[in-house]
């Protein structure tokens, strides 16, 4: 299934959930934050949160600003 | 006999209190614009600031948590930004991503109008003010210098306001003076002048006005020697303190003589 991880394409094994497409994109797990179609899920439920085809991730972590 | 840079009131005594918790610092930096770390580092150090700005932005497989590594390691609080959102919708899913990444209830909350201007949108930005403290969020909300506003900000519920003395990044100083009177005179929430400071002066002045803080980046980090204006922003800050507990005298427009009379 194709999911769009900070709006590019990528290719994921069905049934893949957040923890595992952070995993496969060599993301940090540490200081970071993930919203699926705009809602925040929380890090306790990366690993039940199952993703579906088409699904619109972002994750963002801190950087120099302001 | 030794002379101490430490003119300014006792900072446990005189600390800013944000939300009941007492910050150090009333110099709140942010982060953007330094070349790179370690002049950031050495800047920050120098400000002697306790609270620091930081962007939320995507992460990719080659981003660094260098800057959240460092106000850890200097033991500075991290205050998350909302800044490049345009409508109260993204401010809040921001917010909340921040929330979760940093583990702070703290937001610097930025909704702006346009690029050219970076002026804050009144609308969106009471909207998400209201919203997020109604999420449990502890808001500090960066604003126009509008009277009005402010106090709408602090009616629902924002720990303190934020207004600009010039748009971000411009160096203007303050251009309203008046304005950041008047706001100063009516909050009941610390005021935290944020934007338009360009150089030491300004952020006295800010101080002598009676903000309680303020909130700078670009005036250190862009200037020609970054440690050297971030103490020049510290004494600042200081002296503006100083200067608005000791109050002024009045202005007079005839002179005055300060010696006595000759004759006597």
């Amino acid at each position: 299934m194709v999911v769009w991880i900070n709006g590019e394409a990528r290719e994921l094994a069905e049934g893949a959930c957040v923890l595992d497409a952070l995993g496969a994109l060599g993301l940090p797990r540490i200081g970071v934050a993930v919203a699926v179609e705009g809602e925040v899920v929380p890090k306790v439920r990366w690993a039940g949160t199952e993703l579906v085809d088409g699904a619109r991730v972002e994750v963002l972590t801190a950087v120099q600003g302001g | 006999m030794t002379v101490t840079e430490e003119v300014g009131p006792d900072t446990q005594l005189d600390a800013l209190v944000l939300a009941g918790r007492p910050i150090s610092s009333r110099l709140i930096m942010g982060t953007g614009g330094a070349a790179n770390l370690e002049i950031l580092e050495r800047a920050l150090i120098a400000s002697g600031t306790a609270l620091t700005t930081v962007a939320m932005r995507r992460v990719d497989a080659t981003t660094g948590t260098g800057v959240l590594d460092l106000l850890r390691r200097l033991e500075i609080e991290v205050l998350p930004n909302t800044a490049g959102c345009r409508t109260a919708a993204e401010a809040v899913l921001t917010a909340q991503l921040a929330r979760e990444a940093l583990e702070t209830h703290l937001v610097k909350l930025e909704v702006v109008a346009d690029e050219r201007t970076l002026l804050p949108d009144p609308i969106e930005l009471l909207d998400a003010a209201e919203q997020l403290v109604d999420d449990g969020f502890t808001v500090l909300p960066y604003t126009n210098d509008d009277p009005v506003l402010a106090r709408r900000l602090e009616q629902v519920g924002c720990a303190a306001v934020m207004p600009l003395g010039a748009p971000i990044g411009t160096g203007l100083g303050i251009r309203n003076p008046h304005n950041i009177a008047m706001i100063v005179e009516q909050a009941g929430v610390p005021v935290v002048l944020d934007a338009g400071i360009g150089t030491a002066s300004e952020a006295a002045h800010a101080m002598e006005l009676g903000c309680d803080a303020v909130l700078l980046a670009t005036a250190v980090t862009r200037a020609g020697d970054p440690e050297l204006m971030a103490r020049a922003m510290r004494l600042a800050v200081e002296a503006g303190r100083a200067a608005r507990g000791a109050g002024r005298i009045p202005r007079r427009y005839w002179a005055q003589a300060s010696s006595p009379d000759v004759d006597v």
